[in-house]
């Protein structure tokens, strides 16, 4: 094996952090815009053609550009926002490129499936629109959002380790360089276990977690 | 307490123009309960839902308490739906919360204190009779049980006005009576005013003081429930009427009439308060010279008021008879010949 423990161990923590921070920023720009997909759309709370079609809009194109390719197509924006467009911080910001539409689209699924009696019930109770998001809404979608986040999270780990293949560090960068490029089977194996049992780990986690909010 | 004046909605579905309600013109007054009865479609929910402006009318106007609603902005709107509560068909609680914090929404979103919230859930529960489910989850009730939640929830504001939309249509006949009980309960110790939208007659004679039959968007009848029930003018209203009168006559005494036809004189008596009952009958018999056979015969209470329904059969001398008919035709009570091919 060419590589030692610690090396191994420097690129999970980096893969980690790339997944965490990538997760915080996504969420926070997808949860605001999953959100206005659901109410700016026809017959709901807050009904707005023009808004819903730009916001649809944007998230289809990001949605329809490869990760590899939206990940050197941004290259300039990264060197804009990071100072460089090399290392694991570089990498968060084509991750939330990506990963943001895509949880802006999960949360609009799980918002879609809350009864639209309950939102009636809502509107009958005189509940202002942010209320109706706060208080019903999102705890009606709640086992269903954690499912979401989940689903987001696992591809956010597959995504950054193609952000590593290309300079971002972490266990794709790993698993190419030493796995790959110098043939070293056994740092491919471990790798590709560590991500298994990272996947494993957080769709358990996610299971569990939507089971615990949904009570049975 | 709630009127309807001109009031118009036309929905736009897919390049159509239904129009959902066709001028409706009605007034339920404060304290009442309120029945709109109507097949499916017939323009109901539509009609509820402009009450507390679910459904914004195309044209006309809904007062309620005395507040144009049309006239409001959206702010003062809100204001006036804590007014309101409403009970629906398939109870909308929120799934993810305890029954406890379903019943407090309405006070968490007017931000009343928590311990006033605290002792007020407590007084509803256990004014619906579920004190002990507080901590359950709406999947853990019965429907009958979800509908008390749903109305509890619906007085946590201490409404004037109590919309049901279909409120026992999801519950079996039993549990429908006693949600009716209940809401008869608050309308006697909230003085609540209550309307109720329903497709089913039952509902109208349990509860209803009054009740307005709405057929493709307008209001065709409307009147008491006891006249409604006792005279209905539409062939809607009367078919209606049949479903819960059970006026008709069984095969078996149609065919009994159908045979002795021309030799006996069979007629359908129909008594209305004091006068239902035995001793007109047998008035009649002391009185002139002929006899009488009930073929059948059924008394339903309207309101309190004992409504009757008898087929009879006098045998005698046609004079007497006729002079009996006479007789018998007072105010609250109705004779008609009954021929093998009425029903
Ligand atoms: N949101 C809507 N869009 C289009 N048509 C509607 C809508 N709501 C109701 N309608 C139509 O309006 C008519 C009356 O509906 P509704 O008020 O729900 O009747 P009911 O409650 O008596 O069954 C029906 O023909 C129905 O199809
Ligand atoms: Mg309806």
């Amino acid at each position: 094996m060419l590589v030692n423990q610690e090396k191994i161990i420097e690129a999970l923590i980096e893969t980690v952090q790339m997944v965490a921070f990538s997760l915080l920023f996504s969420a926070l720009i997808g949860l605001p815009l999953g959100i206005l997909l659901v109410v700016t759309r026809k017959g709901h709370l807050l009904e707005n053609t023009v808004v819903f079609n730009i916001i649809n809009s944007i998230i289809n194109i990001f949605r329809s550009v490869p990760f590899i390719i939206l990940m050197v197509a941004i290259i300039p924006i990264t060197r804009m926002i990071v100072g460089t467009s090399i290392g694991t911080a570089a990498a968060v910001v084509p991750l939330v490129f990506y990963a943001g539409p895509y949880i802006a689209r999960l949360i609009e699924n799980s918002l879609l499936e809350v009864d639209p009696g309950v939102i009636e019930a809502a509107e009958a109770m005189g509940a202002t629109p942010g209320q109706i998001i706060l208080k019903f809404l999102i705890p009606e979608a709640l086992s269903s959002l954690v499912l979401g986040f989940t689903i987001a999270t696992i591809g956010l780990v597959g995504a950054s380790a193609m952000a590593g293949a290309v300079g971002g560090g972490g266990l794709g960068d790993l698993a190419i360089t030493y796995g790959y490029q110098r043939f070293d089977t056994t740092v491919m194996l471990i790798t590709v276990a560590i991500l298994v049992v990272m996947v494993q780990g957080l769709q358990s986690f996610g299971n569990i977690l939507s089971k615990k909010i949904r009570r049975r | 307490m709630i009127e309807f004046q001109n009031l118009k909605k036309v929905y736009n579905s897919g390049g159509q123009q239904v129009a959902a309600l066709d001028g409706i013109d009605l007034k339920i007054n404060k304290g009442e309960i309120f029945g709109v009865i109507g097949f499916s479609g017939a323009g109901k929910s539509s009609l509820i839902r402009c009450v507390n402006w679910l459904e914004k009318p195309t044209s006309g106007k809904v007062i309620v308490s005395g507040h144009d609603l049309t006239a409001l902005s959206v702010r003062e709107i809100r204001e006036v739906k804590r007014n309101i509560g409403m009970v629906f068909q398939h109870f909308n609680l929120l799934n993810s919360k305890t029954v406890f914090a379903n019943v407090a929404m309405p006070l968490t979103l007017a931000k009343v204190p928590k311990d006033e919230i605290k002792k007020r859930v407590h007084e509803l529960l256990e004014f619906v009779g579920l004190a002990d489910k507080a901590n359950s989850y709406p999947d853990q009730l019965s429907g009958g049980q979800k509908q008390r939640i749903g109305i509890a929830r619906a007085l946590a504001t201490q409404p004037s006005i109590l919309l049901c939309d279909e409120a026992t249509s999801a519950l079996d006949p039993q549990t429908t009576s006693s949600i009716l009980q209940l809401l008869k309960k608050i309308n006697k110790e909230y003085n609540i005013t209550i309307l109720i939208i329903t497709h089913e007659m039952s509902v109208i004679r349990e509860i209803c003081d009054r009740v307005a039959v709405i057929e493709a968007g307008k209001i065709i009848e409307e009147g008491t429930v006891f006249n409604v029930f006792s005279s209905p003018k539409t062939p809607t209203a009367k078919n209606f009427v049949s479903t819960v009168m059970n006026d008709q006559l069984p095969d078996s005494i149609k065919e009994v009439i159908k045979k002795q036809q021309g030799l006996q004189k069979v007629f359908r008596i129909n008594f209305v308060g004091n006068s239902a009952g035995q001793p007109l009958l047998s008035q009649v018999a002391k009185k002139f010279n002929i006899d009488f056979n009930v073929l059948f015969g059924n008394i339903t209470e309207l309101q309190g008021t004992p409504f009757g329904n008898l087929i009879v059969e006098f045998q005698g001398p046609d004079s007497e008879i006729r002079r009996a008919i006479q007789y018998i035709s007072q105010e609250k009570v109705s004779i008609k010949e009954v021929t093998s091919r009425a029903s």
